[in-house]
């Protein structure tokens, strides 16, 4: 072994570089607060090497960079593992970089002969910044795609050369795979290489001058080797801990869900150390055409102040201002993004902000259900588009939202967590929880007593103080009153009975706010016979629900339509004689003087989206049909778009089994 | 010696000479030709050394940049008048609410072409019967705007600017109004937008080209 060693360092000269690199002098021995130097060139370092084996997975195109990171965190052994360390990571990176940025100003070690190492440093700190930037779009999720968007539209700011350079950043007027290429060359190639020659400057630099020695030295002055790195691997060592603890709890990193240019993103912002930066354009000073100062001026004089540093510390009392700067900085850039996260939980669009982080995650989470079902055929984003789950909500919201209801909401509502006393709802709606809870809940949500159907909002739920347990939507009340039923469990048979139920039937979840509660239905049936039912006549209607909701063959009762054969018979034969429904209803053949909906096929596909074209085609309701546009046949939705609504409110699509949701 | 002290005497450029020979290099090099690499006034060769280098690294370097500055010698290629059918009269709310509707066309990016494909959203809204479009991304940074069906207004969740439903600013750091967008009607009931992106941040409404 010596003979092998003997025989490179006669080539190499490889000893005495060690030797140069051990031996160096420490004044006043090793010392705790000289090792985040350390552990930033070890972060550096996890990021180099987890950044290379990520780049082995990923394909940096607006059609693959979603897809490519999906299957790397969901489908690659380890590689939720891989992507979290290196995503974690650079969220500590900028706490190690403001620790070691604070111990050299203190310790005054921006001072003459250090000025150019200083200057490497700052420059070196922008620089991981920009890495920041650049990683967080390649994703290509809501979150990434937007935020980047607002920064890459402040270079638009810039006087005079703005717009160009804002095109040569993002590679065309239009983000798409030419943004994706350059940010990703920027971030593994450009960036990366500056940052490895500005490191090799900074410690050449450093071992040039030394160690600035904190005062007083309470020891005699000591190697690097060993008692320095000692100290620096131990502190690396706790980084990795660190890191790696949240690693396992967040089990890797989050991915939000494809970016779509068409749909909204309420939650969209920067990582949270621009926050301040953000919350700083928020200040009225900065309106209309000031937002340059802010944007570009003010951070660009901060930046240019900190590098002014090693002249200023010149003056007699510099030093002890430019300390005095350093916190300043500090405290500011601290408060503001305080601000910026009390604002997003408390803040006046802090209901929209944070159902919007729960929307992204259901997205995220079905999207990444459906491409380990399916695979991704085109791109992901096509795979919520044709999905009825996702699209048809969505659908539904826009077109159906403004009178009907789903559940009590748009159809857009997010489900969390019941809460099982009024107590344990109060404690989810604190500002503490809504800054650390994944099922905070927002005053302004809807919240109802479970088993009953009056959605009203979380806080009048609050502050009625009755017990229970209550149901919680994140989502809002709507503006308009409904006015047409709740479609949530459609067709079920359970949605019939109510159906049937006189005062169910003129209630706001059914016909309440329709003419239909003036309709011979309810007028004639439901309120003239119905409320006189006998208990047999009553189990007749019970038996025609069950056969009427067996026609609509939904996926949810396969099982119990097979097992009430007999009872659908005979609700069938209820329903054409003794009940006498089609006295007014078409059933099985066609009755030109039916003034009621045909009632074959009721709930099905076809027949919803027959109806949904033209309600007031004569199986429906030619005569009284009560404001419900014809979607079809006025063009305002397309035939698929129907079927995607049809389709979501059966609950006619895949849904993963426990199966295949493990891991 | 007599050698090592001649060849001394040829150098001219005396500030730069750091040549200092010792006495078993200057033996090594006694009644030899090759000796000590002694500096000389060669200035045109440290010019075409300097010029060349500039050249090697230029050439590559150049066609680099020459690529990268693709996207200025880009203009949008444009179809037609711009318009692109968006919906029907009869999917705008009645009652003057806006709704959003994607804009869906054809889209090229980079190597790709698209077809039928969002490519942005627009709001649009009746008045007095007459459909009026607002493009969806904010003028201040581009976010998109969200509708507050609660507050009945436009309100953009990145830096809290407020719009009118006409677009107009309530309040906030947007340097303008929401952007309007051109409005046909063809076919009589087909909705048609001239969709454009405007570059944010300016107080008068800039289409990016």
């Amino acid at each position: 072994m010596k003979s092998l060693l003997d025989w490179l360092d006669h080539r190499t000269g490889i000893r005495s570089l060690t030797r140069e690199a051990l031996f160096e002098n420490i004044p006043g021995g090793s010392r705790w607060r000289y090792v985040w130097g350390s552990t930033l060139t070890f972060t550096l370092f996890v990021q180099f090497i987890t950044g290379v084996f990520l780049w082995m997975g990923y394909s940096a195109s607006s059609g693959d960079a979603w897809e490519s990171v999906n299957y790397i965190q969901n489908e690659m052994s380890g590689g939720w593992l891989l992507r979290g360390i290196h995503h974690w990571t650079a969220q500590f990176m900028p706490v190690l970089l403001l620790l070691h940025l604070m111990q050299v100003v203190i310790d005054g070690a921006y001072k003459a002969p250090r000025e150019v190492n200083y200057w490497f440093g700052v420059l070196l700190l922008l620089l991981v910044l920009a890495l920041s930037l650049t990683g967080y779009l390649l994703p290509w999720d809501q979150k990434g795609f937007w935020a980047t968007k607002v920064a890459t539209n402040l270079i638009n700011l810039v006087p005079f050369i703005g717009p160009e350079m804002q095109k040569l950043v993002i590679g065309g007027t239009e983000y798409g795979h030419h943004t994706l290429t350059r940010f990703f060359a920027l971030h593994a190639g450009v960036l990366p290489g500056l940052l490895v020659l500005l490191i090799v400057g900074h410690i050449y630099l450093f071992r040039r001058h030394g160690i600035t020695p904190a005062e007083p030295k309470r020891k005699r002055d000591a190697y690097f080797w060993p008692d320095q790195v000692f100290k620096d691997v131990v502190a690396c060592l706790a980084v990795m801990m660190v890191v790696m603890v949240v690693v396992f709890s967040a089990h890797g990193a989050h991915l939000g869900s494809p970016a779509d240019p068409s749909e909204p993103f309420s939650a969209a912002r920067p990582d949270w150390y621009f926050l301040f930066l953000f919350q700083f354009l928020k200040l009225p000073f900065f309106a209309g055409e000031n937002e340059v100062w802010g944007a570009i001026y003010i951070p660009g004089i901060a930046v240019g102040l900190i590098c002014l540093m090693p002249f200023i510390g010149r003056w007699k009392l510099g030093h002890v201002f430019n300390i005095g700067i350093i916190f300043v900085f500090l405290g500011g850039a601290g408060a503001l993004t305080y601000l910026a996260k009390q604002e997003d939980v408390t803040g006046p669009n802090s209901a929209t902000y944070l159902r919007g982080v729960l929307a992204d995650t259901r997205d995220a989470d079905r999207v990444t259900a459906l491409a380990k079902a399916r695979g991704i055929e085109t791109t992901a984003l096509s795979l919520l588009k044709d999905d009825p789950k996702t699209q048809g909500a969505r659908l539904f919201a826009q077109h159906c939202a403004s009178c009907h209801r789903y559940d009590g909401h748009d159809g857009l509502g997010v489900e969390l967590p019941k809460a099982g006393t009024l107590a344990e709802l109060q404690s989810r709606t604190t500002t503490l929880s809504r800054f650390a809870s994944a099922d905070a809940v927002h005053p302004e949500w809807l919240a109802r007593k479970s088993a009953t159907n009056e959605w009203q909002t979380v806080q009048s739920v609050l502050d009625e103080k009755t017990e229970g347990v209550f149901d919680v939507i994140a989502g809002i009340q709507l503006q308009e009153k409904q006015s047409a039923p709740d479609l949530k469990d459609f067709a079920t048979q359970q949605w019939i009975r109510d159906l049937l139920d006189p005062d169910k039937y003129i209630s706001a979840r059914y016909f309440g706010g329709t003419t239909h509660r003036d309709g011979a239905m309810y007028k004639k049936f439901l309120n003239r016979k119905v409320r006189k039912y006998a208990a047999d006549e009553r189990e007749m209607l019970d038996a025609i629900a069950v056969a009427l909701s067996a026609e609509a063959k939904l996926p949810s009762q396969v099982a119990t339509d097979q097992t009430s054969v007999a009872l659908i018979k005979q609700g069938i034969a209820y329903l054409e004689d003794d009940i006498g429904c089609i006295d007014c209803h078409a059933f099985r053949e066609p009755d030109p003087d039916a003034d009621g909906p045909d009632l074959t096929g009721y709930g099905s596909r076809q027949w919803i989206i027959d109806f949904v074209k033209n309600p007031g085609h004569e199986k429906f309701y030619p005569e009284n049909n009560d404001r419900m546009p014809a979607f079809g046949v006025k063009k305002i939705l397309t035939d698929n778009e129907i079927g995607l609504i049809a389709d979501w409110l059966r609950g006619d699509y895949y849904e993963p089994t426990t199966a295949d949701q493990g891991h | 010696m007599a050698l090592g002290f001649r060849f001394f005497r040829k150098v001219e450029n005396q500030e730069e000479n750091q040549v200092e020979l010792s006495e078993s290099a200057t033996a090594d090099t006694q009644g030899d030709e090759i000796g000590e690499p002694v500096q000389e006034r060669r200035g045109f060769i440290k010019f075409l050394c300097a010029f060349i280098g500039t050249l090697i690294s230029v050439m590559p370097f150049g066609a680099g940049v020459w690529v990268y500055l693709d996207p200025l010698a880009k203009r949008e290629d444009d179809d037609g008048d711009g318009f692109i059918k968006v919906t029907t009269l009869d999917a705008i709310p009645a009652d003057g609410s806006p709704a959003k509707f994607s804009v869906v066309a054809d889209k090229v990016d980079a190597w790709n072409r698209f077809t039928n494909v969002s490519i942005g959203a627009v709001y649009l809204r009746l008045v007095d019967g007459v459909p009026k479009a607002l493009h969806t991304v904010c003028p201040h940074l581009g976010c998109f705007v969200d509708y507050r069906s609660g507050n009945n207004d436009f309100f953009c969740p990145c830096h809290n600017s407020n719009f009118k439903l006409d677009g107009s600013m309530v309040s906030g750091v947007s340097p303008r109004a929401m952007d309007p967008l051109e409005i046909r009607i063809r076919n009589k009931t087909e909705v048609w937008v001239k969709f454009q992106n405007f570059q944010p941040g300016h107080s008068h409404a800039v289409p990016v080209s």
